[in-house]
C-alpha cells in the first residue's frame, strides 16, 4: 500500500526541484559546488516554503526568553526564523538545504536547459571480459585443481562407502573425487568516452577567465558523465606549447607568453591516435581560450588539424571563447569564416551569466 | 503493524487513569494507538490526524520529521488530538518509562481539552471532521485537477490567520444583510409655534443634525457596515468563487478556527499535561528503578531553548507558582500591600487552596488572561525571563531587558492576536468599484513586507477584484495594492 504521506512528499519534492531549476543559474555559476563534489552529493540552498502570511518580521518585535545573561548580551543558538547571514540583502529568505546527488542536479539542469539525451556513437557499450575464478568443475587442468574441494570430495565418498577408518585417517582420491577450479567471464564496462579538455592559459587568461572554465568543464563533465559508463578525462594546456596536466594543475595555472593554439590540437591528435581509436571511443574536444592566437600562419595550421584529424575522429568539438580583460581574440572569428562541420560549436561566453547558454550551446546537439 | 495496546500497556493505562481521576482529572475516554516511527511522523505531518487531505506542506513536515528522526535530533515522544474520544499515539520503541510518561502528560491533556473555555465550542468529531475534508478535497482533486486545488488551498492557508479568533466567544453583529433602501434620515424636530420655531428649532441645529445623520447613515449603508475581522468569512460570503472553491476556502476556515484555541492555550496546556506528568510519575507511578530515566527525560522536555520560551517549562512553573501562592494565601490586598521582604519570604496562612485554584483558572482562561494575571514580577526574577531584540549594529538578537513590567507587556503582545497583526476587512465596495480594503490596525509594528505583498496577491486571486491594504511602511500611512498585475504602493490620508 502506498502510504498517504508519499503523495504529499513526492507533491513536496517537485516544488523544491521546481525552485531550484528556477535558480538554476545561481547555482550553476556559484563554484563552490565543485568543491563538494567529494561524495557525490550537493548541497543546494534553496529558499524555505513557507506560505506568505500577514505577520510581523521577528526582527521587528523581537520576543521573551529565559536565561542567565547581562543586558546586551546576544542570546546564542540560531535564531531561525529570519535566516542567518547576508543580513539585509534578502528579506524573508528562508534558507533551506537540500541535498542532492550530482545525478540529480544533472537531470535537472537537463530538463531546465532542454538538453537532448547524448546518442552514444556506436550501439554497443564497451565492455571488456573479465575473468574470475568463482566455480568449480570436474575437468580441467591440474593447475588449477583445487586440494580443499577434492579432499572433501574423497572424504565424503570414503565414509559413505565404509572404508574410511577414523583411527587412520588416509584419504585417497581417485579420478571421480577430482575438483578444479573455474573461472566465469564477466563483463565489466570500461571506458568507452573521453573529454579531452584544452585551456589557453597564456597571459591574457585570468583567474576570472578560468574559474568559468572550471565552472562550465564540471557541468559538461557532469552531464556527459550521465549518459556513459566510464568516462575518462584528459587535460591540456598551452600557451606557445602544449603539455598534458591533471586536473588540479589545468585549474591553477598560470602561464605567461604567447599563444599557438595548433600545439594543443596537435597534441590531442596525437594523444587520439595513440590512446583512444574513434571506432571504439565516443570522443569529446573542448577548447577554451581567448581567441587571441598568434599570427603567422597558426590559425591555418589549426583549421588544417580540426578539418583532418580532430572534427572526423569526435562527436563534439567545442570552442568557448572567454573574454579577457583584453577584449576578445580573433579565433572564434576565424573558425567562424573558415569551418563549418555539424560536430563543431563555438560560443562566446562574455561572463559568468553566459555559461548556461553555452552549456545549452555546446550540449544541445545531443551528440 | 499492530496498532493496539499490548496488554501491559492496556494494564498501565487503566492504572495511569486512575490514579489522574483520583486527583479530579476528568477527560473523555482515551484511545492509543501504537505506532512506529514512519506512521507516527506521518501522523504528526498530518497535525495529529491519519486522514488530511493532500497537500505539500504535510510532505514537507513529513520529510522535515523523519530526516531529524534518522539523524537522531529529535523525535516525538507524544501527541494527542482534541476529539472525542480523544486519541493519542505512542512510538512503538519506546522504554516502558516513556510510555507511562506519555501517558500521564495525556491525560492532562484530556482534561485540559474537556474543560477548558477555549475549547468549548471546537468540534469533538473533528477525525470524522478531518476525514470528510480529506474525501471532499481529493473529489475536488480528481474533478479539477491537483494543481489547481492545491494552488487554491495554498491561496486559502496564505489567509488562514485571518479569522476572527474571538468569534466564537462573542455574537458580534446580526448576520442578516441590509436589503431595502433606507430614505434619508431626517433630524426630529421639536415642536414649536410656528413664530417659535426658528428659535426653538434653530438652523445652524438642524443642518448640524442632518449631517451627524447623513454620517450615521453613510456608515450604515457602507459594506461591510462594521469592519469584518473574519477575513474568510467576508470572502467566503462575498466573493465570485465558485462552489467548490468556496468549499474549499470553508475546509481551511473550518480547520483554522478548530486549531485556534490550541494555540491560544499552548502555555498553560503544556504546563497542565507536564504538572500532571511530574505528579502523577513522581508520586505513583514510577518504579525506583525508572527515575532517573524519567528525570532525564522530563528535563529534556523541560529545557530552555535559547532565544525563545519553552511552553512546557513557562506553563508548569506557572501552574506550580499558581498553586504554591494559593496554598499559602499569597495573593489578594493584604500580600499585595506587604512590601517586607522578610514578611513575603515567610508569609504562609496556611490555606492550602493551591489545588482547587488551578483547577478553577484551567477552565476560565487562556494564553492571554493567564498571563496578564498570574506572571508576577517575582516569577520574572525567579526564572530569569528577559525580553531580546534585535541589533542591526551587530546582526544578532541580544537581550534587551529584565524588567518585570517589560516582560509582561512583551509576552501578552505576543500573545495578543497570536502577536499578529489586527487586519480586518473595511471596505468591500473601495471607490463604488468593488474594490477590497483591508485594514491593518497599527501598533507602531511594521508587517513583513514580502510575505504582505505575496498574501496581497492570493486575496486578490479570490477576491478577483483589486484589493488594497491599509498600513504603515516606515511610520508612514500608506496604501498598498495589487490589481491582479502589478503592486503600487501611495501615502495615504489616515481617515
Amino acid at each position: 500500500m502506498v502510504r498517504r504521506i508519499e503523495r504529499d512528499r513526492r507533491r513536496f519534492e517537485e516544488i523544491v526541484r521546481g525552485r531550484i531549476k528556477q535558480d538554476l543559474k545561481r547555482h550553476i555559476t556559484r563554484g563552490e559546488l565543485i568543491g563538494r563534489k567529494g561524495n557525490e552529493i550537493v548541497s543546494i540552498p534553496v529558499p524555505q516554503i513557507e506560505l506568505p502570511h500577514f505577520r510581523y518580521g521577528r526582527r521587528e518585535t523581537g520576543g521573551v526568553g529565559q536565561g542567565e545573561g547581562e543586558i546586551g548580551q546576544p542570546i546564542g543558538g540560531s535564531q531561525g526564523d529570519e535566516g542567518a547571514g547576508q543580513a539585509g540583502d534578502a528579506p524573508g529568505q528562508h534558507i533551506r538545504e537540500v541535498e542532492l546527488t550530482i545525478q540529480e542536479m544533472a537531470e535537472i539542469m537537463g530538463e531546465e536547459l532542454e538538453l537532448p539525451r547524448i546518442q552514444p556513437k556506436g550501439s554497443k557499450s564497451l565492455t571488456t571480459p573479465k575473468n574470475r575464478y568463482t566455480g568449480i568443475k570436474r575437468a580441467g587442468p591440474e593447475s588449477l585443481r583445487s586440494f580443499k574441494r577434492t579432499y572433501k570430495e574423497a572424504l565424503k565418498r570414503q565414509i559413505a562407502s565404509g572404508v574410511y577408518d577414523p583411527r587412520r585417517p588416509r584419504i585417497v582420491p581417485v579420478r571421480e573425487d577430482l575438483r578444479y577450479r573455474s573461472y566465469q567471464q564477466d563483463p565489466v564496462a570500461v571506458a568507452n568516452a573521453v573529454i579531452v579538455y584544452m585551456m589557453d592559459v597564456s597571459g591574457s587568461m585570468g583567474n576570472e577567465q578560468k574559474e568559468i572554465v572550471r565552472v562550465e568543464s564540471f557541468w559538461i563533465d557532469t552531464w556527459i558523465r550521465a549518459h556513459y559508463d566510464g568516462l575518462v578525462t584528459r587535460y591540456i594546456i598551452h600557451d606557445a606549447q602544449a603539455h598534458e596536466v591533471d586536473r588540479e594543475t589545468f585549474y591553477t595555472t598560470r602561464e605567461s607568453g604567447g599563444t599557438r593554439i595548433s600545439s594543443a590540437y596537435q597534441l590531442a591528435t596525437d594523444m587520439l591516435a595513440q590512446d583512444y581509436p574513434t571506432d571504439e571511443w565516443n570522443v569529446y574536444l573542448f577548447h577554451f581560450s581567448d581567441g587571441d592566437n598568434w599570427g603567422g600562419g597558426d590559425d591555418e595550421r589549426c583549421f588544417q588539424l580540426l578539418q583532418e584529424r580532430l572534427l572526423p575522429a569526435a562527436n563534439l568539438f567545442g570552442y568557448g571563447q572567454v573574454e579577457s580583460r583584453y577584449g576578445s581574440g580573433q579565433f572564434l572569428h576565424s573558425l567562424e569564416s573558415h569551418l563549418s562541420a555539424e560536430n563543431l560549436v563555438l560560443s562566446r561566453i562574455e561572463d559568468r551569466d553566459a555559461i548556461l547558454p553555452s552549456i545549452k550551446a555546446f550540449l544541445g546537439k545531443g551528440k | 503493524m499492530q496498532h493496539e495496546l499490548t496488554p501491559e500497556l492496556r494494564t498501565l493505562q487503566a492504572e495511569i487513569e486512575g490514579h489522574a481521576r483520583d486527583h479530579g482529572l476528568d477527560f473523555f475516554e482515551i484511545v492509543y494507538q501504537v505506532l512506529d516511527w514512519e506512521e507516527i511522523n506521518e501522523v504528526a505531518a498530518y497535525g495529529g490526524y491519519p486522514v488530511r487531505y493532500p497537500h505539500w506542506r504535510h510532505g514537507m513536515q513529513y520529510t522535515e520529521l523523519s530526516r531529524s528522526y534518522a539523524y537522531g535530533l529529535s523525535k516525538i515522544y507524544e501527541m494527542v488530538v482534541n476529539n472525542d474520544p480523544t486519541y493519542a499515539y505512542l512510538l512503538a520503541a519506546n522504554h516502558l518509562v516513556d510510555q507511562k510518561l506519555v501517558m500521564a502528560h495525556v491525560c492532562g491533556h484530556g482534561d485540559f481539552f474537556k474543560h477548558n473555555f477555549s475549547f468549548a465550542h471546537t468540534n469533538r468529531k473533528m477525525m470524522d471532521g478531518m476525514a470528510n475534508h480529506a474525501a471532499r478535497v481529493r473529489r475536488y482533486m480528481e474533478r479539477h485537477g491537483e494543481d489547481e486545488v492545491e494552488r487554491l488551498l495554498d491561496r486559502c492557508l496564505s489567509i488562514d490567520n485571518l479569522i476572527d479568533y474571538n468569534a466564537p466567544h462573542i455574537k458580534r453583529h446580526p448576520s442578516v444583510p441590509q436589503t431595502t433602501e433606507e430614505p434619508r434620515r431626517a433630524p426630529r424636530k421639536l415642536r414649536a409655534k410656528q413664530y417659535m420655531d426658528s428659535y426653538i428649532n434653530p438652523e445652524a441645529a438642524l443642518e448640524a443634525e442632518q449631517e451627524r445623520l447623513d454620517e450615521a447613515q453613510r456608515r450604515d449603508e457602507h459594506f461591510p457596515p462594521h469592519p469584518e475581522k473574519d477575513v474568510m468569512l467576508f470572502l467566503l460570503e462575498h466573493a465570485p468563487l465558485k462552489n467548490w472553491e468556496r468549499d474549499v476556502l470553508g475546509i481551511v476556515r473550518e480547520e483554522a478556527y478548530y486549531f485556534a484555541p490550541q494555540g491560544r492555550t499552548k502555555i498553560m496546556n503544556e504546563g497542565w499535561a507536564s504538572y500532571w506528568h511530574s505528579t502523577l510519575m513522581t508520586t505513583r507511578i514510577l518504579t525506583p528503578d525508572e527515575f532517573i530515566d524519567y528525570a532525564d527525560h522530563h528535563s529534556g522536555t523541560m529545557a530552555p531553548y535559547a532565544g525563545s520560551l519553552n511552553p512546557y517549562k513557562l506553563g508548569l512553573e506557572l501552574w506550580r507558582d499558581i498553586e504554591e501562592r494559593w496554598n499559602k494565601g499569597r495573593y489578594g490586598a493584604a500580600w499585595d500591600e506587604c512590601d517586607s521582604y522578610q514578611e513575603r519570604q515567610g508569609w504562609d496562612t496556611g490555606e492550602m487552596k493551591g489545588r482547587g485554584k488551578i483547577f478553577e483558572v484551567r477552565r476560565h482562561y487562556n494564553d492571554l488572561t493567564f498571563i496578564d494575571e498570574f506572571l508576577t514580577a517575582d516569577f520574572v526574577r525567579k526564572h530569569g525571563l528577559f525580553t531580546y531584540e534585535f541589533n542591526p549594529i551587530s546582526g544578532e538578537y541580544v537581550i534587551s531587558d529584565r524588567d518585570f513590567g517589560a516582560v509582561k507587556e512583551k509576552l501578552l503582545f505576543q500573545l495578543t492576536n497570536f502577536g499578529q497583526p489586527w487586519i480586518e476587512v473595511t471596505d468591500g465596495n473601495f471607490l463604488n468599484r468593488g474594490e477590497l480594503v483591508l485594514g491593518h490596525r497599527y501598533e507602531g509594528v511594521p508587517l513583513k513586507l514580502d510575505f504582505a505583498r505575496e498574501t496581497l496577491e492570493n486575496v486578490q486571486s479570490l477576491w478577483k477584484r483589486p484589493v488594497h491594504l491599509e498600513t504603515y511602511i516606515e511610520d508612514e500611512p500608506r496604501l498598498m495594492s495589487y490589481d491582479g498585475e502589478e503592486h503600487t504602493s501611495e501615502k495615504r490620508t489616515e481617515g
